[in-house]
């Protein structure tokens, strides 16, 4: 079997308390999986936020996805379809910075759709899985992650790393 | 850079995989199916890592909506393992327990059935492998979307009742189909 060292830091963004919206582009095509390691809020009033998660600039109504949830005193589940961004759950303005996950598979084949997984937190709320779908076998050369309302707040950082397949 | 390995590190904390640093993460191994084939094997696993994760997307070939992977250790086709699930379906959540059965976990997979194109994804982490005072417990993060009424989101996590040190995983359609053309499973070692 072959090994090789992988799950490399490809760029990182913080943003300023003045962006609605970060940008990743001219993604290598060299990896297998992305990884966005977010802590991040946005200026949604309240607890929770959201990441408003698009590729290759396409503003279409091609994205979905299922929501998995646990808020304390129940757990559910929600679906979203024909959306123009996949979501990715984050603190909104009246918390502190949360962390979470957002996972992209074989993003640069050309042959299947693109599929995610969101982890994401808000301690005071809630804890949520999400699986998402982007309906193009276009191979991911951008992201752009923007908040659901306002900027990101002062001190969110993103990074997105590459995972590399043997 | 301090700051990144922080932040996967918390990342591993939070339950999204095993935390990994950007020089203790090696790829070992990648399979990707061809023609439909009912079984993805990894065998002869090098033993110097502490933990596993694979890594994968799988549609199969059950002529249905959604189908399921399970994981297996060392051809142990027995009925040696336990398994755990919390889902949600993009309507509910819901929740299985398996005991005594013959597979270590079930990550949730696009069909025959499905929106043409989409696959089920699917994070394992198999932990302290090589362990061999311990069960071996795994667990997952899995789902597919397919912009519709099927789908699902599910934590999955996994015990093989020995204690024997874990050197191949099967992977297999739990409904006995097969995994389709595309499918892709890559197996990675994490340095302890």
């Amino acid at each position: 079997m072959a090994a090789g060292s992988t799950y490399t830091p490809i760029a990182t963004a913080t943003a300023s308390g003045s962006q609605p919206t970060i940008t990743f582009s001219s993604i290598s095509g060299s990896y297998t999986d992305l990884v966005l390691i977010y802590s991040a809020k946005d200026g949604t009033a309240g607890a929770e936020g959201n990441i408003l998660i698009s590729f290759n600039s396409d503003s279409g109504s091609n994205y979905s996805w299922t929501n998995l949830y646990g808020n304390g005193s129940a757990a559910g589940s929600t679906r979203l379809t024909n959306q123009t961004s996949i979501y990715a759950y984050c603190a909104g303005n009246t918390s502190s910075l949360e962390a979470g996950t957002f996972q992209v598979m074989n993003y640069s084949n050309t042959t299947t759709y693109k599929s995610t997984l969101n982890r994401g937190n808000v301690a005071s709320t809630a804890v949520v899985a999400r699986a998402g779908l982007w309906r193009s076998t276009s191979a991911i050369t951008r992201m752009d992650l923007t908040s659901s309302s306002g900027n990101f707040a002062s001190g969110s950082t993103f990074t997105l790393y590459g995972i590399q397949a043997a | 850079m301090w700051w990144a390995r922080l932040l996967n590190v918390i990342s591993g904390l939070l339950g999204n995989g095993v935390a990994a640093s950007t020089t203790s993460y090696e790829s070992i191994a990648t399979v990707t199916v061809g023609s439909p084939q009912s079984a993805i094997t990894f065998s002869s696993i090098p033993s110097t890592y502490k933990h596993l994760q694979i890594r994968g997307i799988a549609r199969s070939t059950r002529a249905a909506s959604g189908s399921y992977v399970k994981i297996q250790a060392n051809s142990d086709t027995g009925n040696n393992y336990a398994n755990h699930g919390l889902y949600g379906t993009g309507s509910a959540a819901g929740a299985y327990a398996v005991t005594t059965t013959d597979h270590a976990g079930e990550a949730y997979i696009t069909a025959s059935s499905d929106l043409a194109s989409t696959f089920g994804i699917s994070v394992w982490d198999i932990l302290d492998y090589t362990n061999t005072s311990k069960y071996k417990t795994v667990r997952a993060l899995t789902g597919a979307d397919v912009n519709g009424t099927n789908g699902q989101v599910r934590f999955a996590s996994g015990v093989w009742l020995s204690t024997s040190a874990i050197t191949t995983v099967t992977l297999t359609d739990g409904n006995g189909a097969n995994f389709d053309q595309y499918s892709t499973f890559a197996l990675y070692g994490i340095k302890g």
